[in-house]
């Protein structure tokens, strides 16, 4: 058997393994062993899933050698290839993290669960973009979206369970509207394999079943991608979930939703129907700006620093769907590539935060704190505990000031790719209030990462403060991706040619 | 309930039957209605039941909570396992036509193991369940 043929069965199977094998093995350590292996065969098989795509053009694999469109196909192509190397990419980087981090946050006999949850999670991901089968869309999702759960659960602070319940019940809803969806499309072709659904959709396009299909689709799928206003489970879930589970999620679980709309948007339902027939991009747009405005905003008054940047989540959300709605090359161009820079930002920003978080709890680091506390509930980081902070923790401030950089947009760092690409975009269609529209919500963004920057930089630490810099094994992954927002801004050739190449691939009735 | 004379020797009869049933109906899943997910609930209710009657703790002393959590993980294995023999014997992920020599034989091993490892899973995961709320300390019976 070569091993080259069989990559998008294996970038699934083997994280999968890894969670099974990790329970069986009840030990942390071993757990973290396995699943840390797992993820980075599933990075080392997304590279050269990506290399191979860029060769040779889409791949389809056939589960079970049945083939399609009676079979599962695996369907690989160059906007899926991307979005692996985002999600396995991320875990690589965070596991090794999780490893320091979760000591301080989960009871240590839960750690084995924790890291087959992690397990299960990545490989229901990475399902949901290598598949090309309708229902296996389903199937992976409700997988990673099960574990997810669990894991936002495991965060120390209570209010963790009651994120974690309401997460549930929103995420529950959206994944029912997807899969009725999935039903009406069924109904009406009778089959579930996205590149034959396409073929066969064109004879009963403008049904009302299949604009049902499409209703519940977008909606379900929205839910999951927190799409302005239905964002509601996200800043909760991402606050009091563990460290580490918050910078994967932020990554990861909202881009592979997009991911997912993007396929059925362009790939299935076809273009005239969602942007020419229905007035869809015109709702996304006015969307994708009341979430660049109002979650920006909302975020600006945050108390809590990782509330904020959760809310920041939600508005840079709203720049991935505003280049959507655009139905142009460099409008999903910079869909595309806002969504892998923001997901590796907005990872390090949450990695830092960890950090920042262990930082506090160390005894000495805040007088409060009672010796020896490593039980108690880690300290919120809350902005009245982070004055002066860039002197106790100057590596943790300036990665944070670094990345959220980037969430504004500067030059140099990887969030500006994106929105200069949407600029242009904008200015294509003429619609020059919508290029200041941009400008004013980076605006906002300049507001919430400034808050942080005045009470870490200018104001004067509390007395009896040592330098307390999170541990390297913290610190080292959270700079990787500081490193890959820098890195990427700088060399757009991977990121935005392959964005490039999937809008030139998908967008063919638009400019 | 523990003491009830009737119940204990009703469930000593029927338990190893339910058991057996449940060994029908994930064997016979090939040729009718049945299969792995109700072979293993059914096998899992007859745990349960034994529970019910006999005590929670005695359940517990015969499947114990290790076990269930390996057979959670087993299950999984056992399906993915069967993907990857077909992997290793060279065919495609979870191609049973390779799995014998006959690609109909193969198709029969294939879904015979791809059902044993769903069995094994979803009566680890009705139990998991069952103990987890039977063994929060309230009423027993209802969790059921």
């Amino acid at each position: 058997m070569s091993l080259a043929a069989h990559l998008p069965a294996l970038q699934v199977v083997l994280p999968l393994l890894s969670a099974p094998l990790a329970v069986l093995l009840r030990h942390g350590g071993l757990a973290f062993a396995i699943v840390t292996a797992g993820a980075w065969s599933a990075f080392a098989a997304a590279i050269a899933l990506w290399l191979q795509v860029g060769e040779t053009g889409a791949i389809s694999y056939h589960i079970g050698n049945w083939p399609p469109p009676w079979g599962i196909e695996y369907r690989v192509d160059r906007l899926a290839s991307f979005i692996l190397l985002l999600v396995a990419g991320t875990a690589a980087v965070v596991l090794p993290y999780s490893r320091a981090s979760i000591a301080r946050e989960i009871p240590r006999e839960l750690h084995y669960l924790y890291y087959a949850m992690f397990g299960l999670c990545l490989a229901g991901l990475l399902g949901i973009v290598v598949t090309g089968d309708a229902f296996n869309i389903f199937v992976f999702l409700e997988i990673s979206s099960l574990s997810t759960y669990v894991m936002i659960a495991l965060g120390r602070d209570r209010r963790a369970l009651a994120a974690s319940y309401r997460y549930l019940i929103m995420g529950t809803i959206g994944a029912t509207f997807f899969v009725i969806g999935i039903g009406f499309l069924y109904l009406m072709t009778g089959t579930l394999n996205l590149v034959d659904l396409a073929e066969r959709m064109r004879s009963v396009e403008s049904s009302r079943p299949v604009l049902a299909a499409l209703a519940f689709i977008t909606v379900g799928v929205s839910l999951k991608l927190a799409l302005f206003p239905l964002h509601q489970w996200l800043p909760n879930a991402y606050t009091y979930a563990p460290s580490a589970v918050t910078a994967f999620l932020a990554a990861t679980a909202t881009k592979v939703s997009v991911y997912v709309l993007i396929r059925f948007w362009y790939s299935v339902f076809g273009e005239t129907l969602i942007f020419h027939r229905l007035p869809l991009p015109q709702i996304l747009l006015l969307l994708s700006l009341a979430a660049m405005f109002a979650a920006s905003f909302t975020a600006i008054f945050q108390d809590n620093l990782k509330r904020l940047f959760a809310y920041s989540s939600v508005g840079q959300i709203g720049y991935i769907t505003l280049g959507m709605s655009f139905d142009s090359v460099s409008g999903l161009t910079a869909a595309v590539v806002h969504l892998f820079n923001h997901g590796i930002t907005k990872a390090a920003i949450f990695l830092l935060i960890g950090g920042l978080v262990v930082g506090l709890a160390k005894p000495d680091a805040h007088r409060d704190a009672p010796a020896g506390s490593r039980d108690a509930v880690p300290p919120a980081p809350t902005f009245d505990r982070l004055a002066g902070l860039a002197q106790r923790m100057p590596l943790t401030c300036f990665g944070i000031v670094v990345a959220g950089l980037s969430l504004i947009g500067v030059p140099g760092t990887a969030g500006f790719v994106g929105k200069w690409y949407l600029i242009l975009a904008a200015m294509e269609k003429g619609q020059f209030w919508i290029v200041g529209a941009i400008l004013l919500s980076s605006l906002l963004a300049v507001a919430y990462v400034w808050r942080f920057v005045e009470v870490a930089y200018f104001r004067s630490p509390p007395a009896g403060c040592a330098r307390c810099e999170p541990p390297p094994g913290l610190l080292i992954p959270a700079w990787l991706l500081v490193g890959a927002t820098v890195w990427f801004g700088l060399d757009t050739s991977v990121t935005l040619g392959t964005a490039l190449d999937v809008a030139r691939q998908l967008v063919k009735v638009g400019a | 309930m523990e003491s009830s004379l009737v119940l204990r020797v009703v469930a000593k009869l029927l338990i190893p039957f339910i058991l057996l049933f449940a060994l029908y109906v994930q064997f016979h899943g090939d040729f009718g209605p049945g299969g792995g997910f109700q072979a293993g609930t059914i096998f899992a209710a007859g745990i349960v039941f034994y529970a019910l009657v006999f005590g929670l703790d005695n359940a517990r002393r015969i499947v114990p909570d290790r076990l269930v959590e390996a057979m959670l993980a087993l299950g999984v294995l056992i399906y993915a396992g069967v993907g990857v023999a077909g992997l290793l014997l060279g065919g495609n992920y979870l191609d049973y036509f390779v799995l014998a020599a006959d690609p109909v034989h193969g198709q029969h091993r294939g879904i015979f193991w791809v059902e044993a490892g769903v069995a094994v899973t979803v009566s680890g995961v009705m139990l998991k369940i069952f103990y987890m709320f039977a063994g929060r300390g309230r009423h027993d019976g209802d969790a059921a």
